[in-house]
């Protein structure tokens, strides 16, 4: 590129890298993960007995990949409201981690503007943003927008494709997508421990949560034990943290 | 292409709990700050949950501890080595995926 080129593009470099465009642009390399697991999700929504309206509804209010999975599968087990509710609120509490993290790039926003960004923050969009925001101070609305609405259609699009081939999947089993709900969880688990650098310590609270949540579910069936588990746990690990 | 209202609920209670804890810190916190210790707890509760679902995954079988799905269990450990190795979640999710096939069609 001449010289000439180059002093013709600069002006205009910071305004495409906060378009909406580039916001689109930019979520691509995650379109890939989101359209596998939201097929599995469909899939598993589908063979729980969900019709396809329905499955779009879930994936189009609800937008978390893991709730859906989690809502899936105590539906098919015949669970009431509440506990799939209490359940899913705290497998989405980590959401308030991301939400925080992000609020100090949008301080120049209203909060209905913020309102409308964090709506649709996944742990996928926030990764983006946060790689984002390494250079800056300041994020940019429309490129958010565009971040967040790609990834959104995306994965109701992944769901309902799921839904529509999961009519002739009658063994979800056969192809390990049962399965694809613990390995997703593995990967949060491995991916959370491994960009954090408390390793040791995380080590512990997982296992902490781990056997709370089996001996709870020795004592207590249902999803109680998951929720007593976070809570223990969790603080267990502020309590060594601080005591440290 | 029905809707069932007792689904139609779950989806929206379901939603509401995932909305607010994706939206408040966004809009309160740019005038407040959460307490420390609030957040160190915050801190721990994504490695808990995620531990503690494993844990309902792979040893709860209906509703009671159980060793019997071995097959979940040898397949954990592929997937957790794969999470270790390659850092992504789609790579996990497939390597988890085609060990259970496997082992299935072994076992």
């Amino acid at each position: 590129m001449s010289q000439e080129e180059l002093q013709v593009k600069s002006p205009a470099t910071p305004r495409n890298e906060d378009s909406f465009i580039q916001g689109v642009k930019d979520c691509i390399p995650t379109l890939l993960g989101y359209l596998s697991i939201g097929f599995a999700a469909g899939v598993l929504e589908k063979t729980a007995g969900l019709s396809i309206l329905e499955i779009i509804l879930l994936s189009a209010i609800l937008y978390a990949g893991s709730a859906q999975f989690i809502a899936a599968g105590m539906i098919a087990a015949g669970s009431a409201a509440t506990p799939i509710m209490i359940t899913i609120f705290f497998v989405n509490l980590r959401h308030i981690l991301l939400s925080a993290a992000l609020s100090p790039y949008f301080r120049h926003l209203t909060p209905f503007k913020n309102m409308l960004v964090g709506s649709l923050l996944t742990d996928e969009t926030f990764g983006v943003a946060i790689n984002k925001v390494a250079r800056r101070n300041q994020l940019n609305e429309k490129w958010m927008h565009g971040l967040n609405l790609t990834a959104y259609l995306n994965w109701i699009f992944a769901n309902v494709a799921g839904a529509y081939f999961g009519q002739w999947i009658s063994d979800p089993e056969k192809f390990g997508l049962d399965f694809a709900l613990p390995a997703m969880f593995i990967g949060l688990l491995i991916l959370a421990i491994v960009s954090r650098k408390k390793v040791k310590l995380d080590v512990i609270v997982a296992i902490c949560a781990v056997v709370i949540a089996v001996g709870v579910a020795f004592v207590y069936p249902g999803n109680v034990g998951v929720i007593v588990a976070t809570v223990v746990a969790s603080t267990i690990g502020m309590v060594i943290e601080k005591w440290k | 292409m029905e809707v069932r209202w007792d689904v139609f609920l779950i989806i929206i209670g379901s939603a509401l709990v995932t909305f607010l804890p994706r939206v408040l810190p966004l809009i309160v916190l740019s005038r407040m700050e959460l307490p420390e210790w609030g957040i160190r707890w915050l801190n721990y509760v994504p490695i808990s949950v995620m531990a503690a679902l494993i844990g309902q995954e792979l040893f709860v079988q209906d509703e009671h501890f159980s060793l019997l799905n071995y097959i979940e269990l040898l397949a954990a450990i592929p997937t957790v080595l794969i999470a270790m190795k390659t850092k992504s979640l789609l790579g996990t999710v497939v390597a988890g995926m085609v060990s259970i096939m496997v082992l299935r069609y072994f076992f």
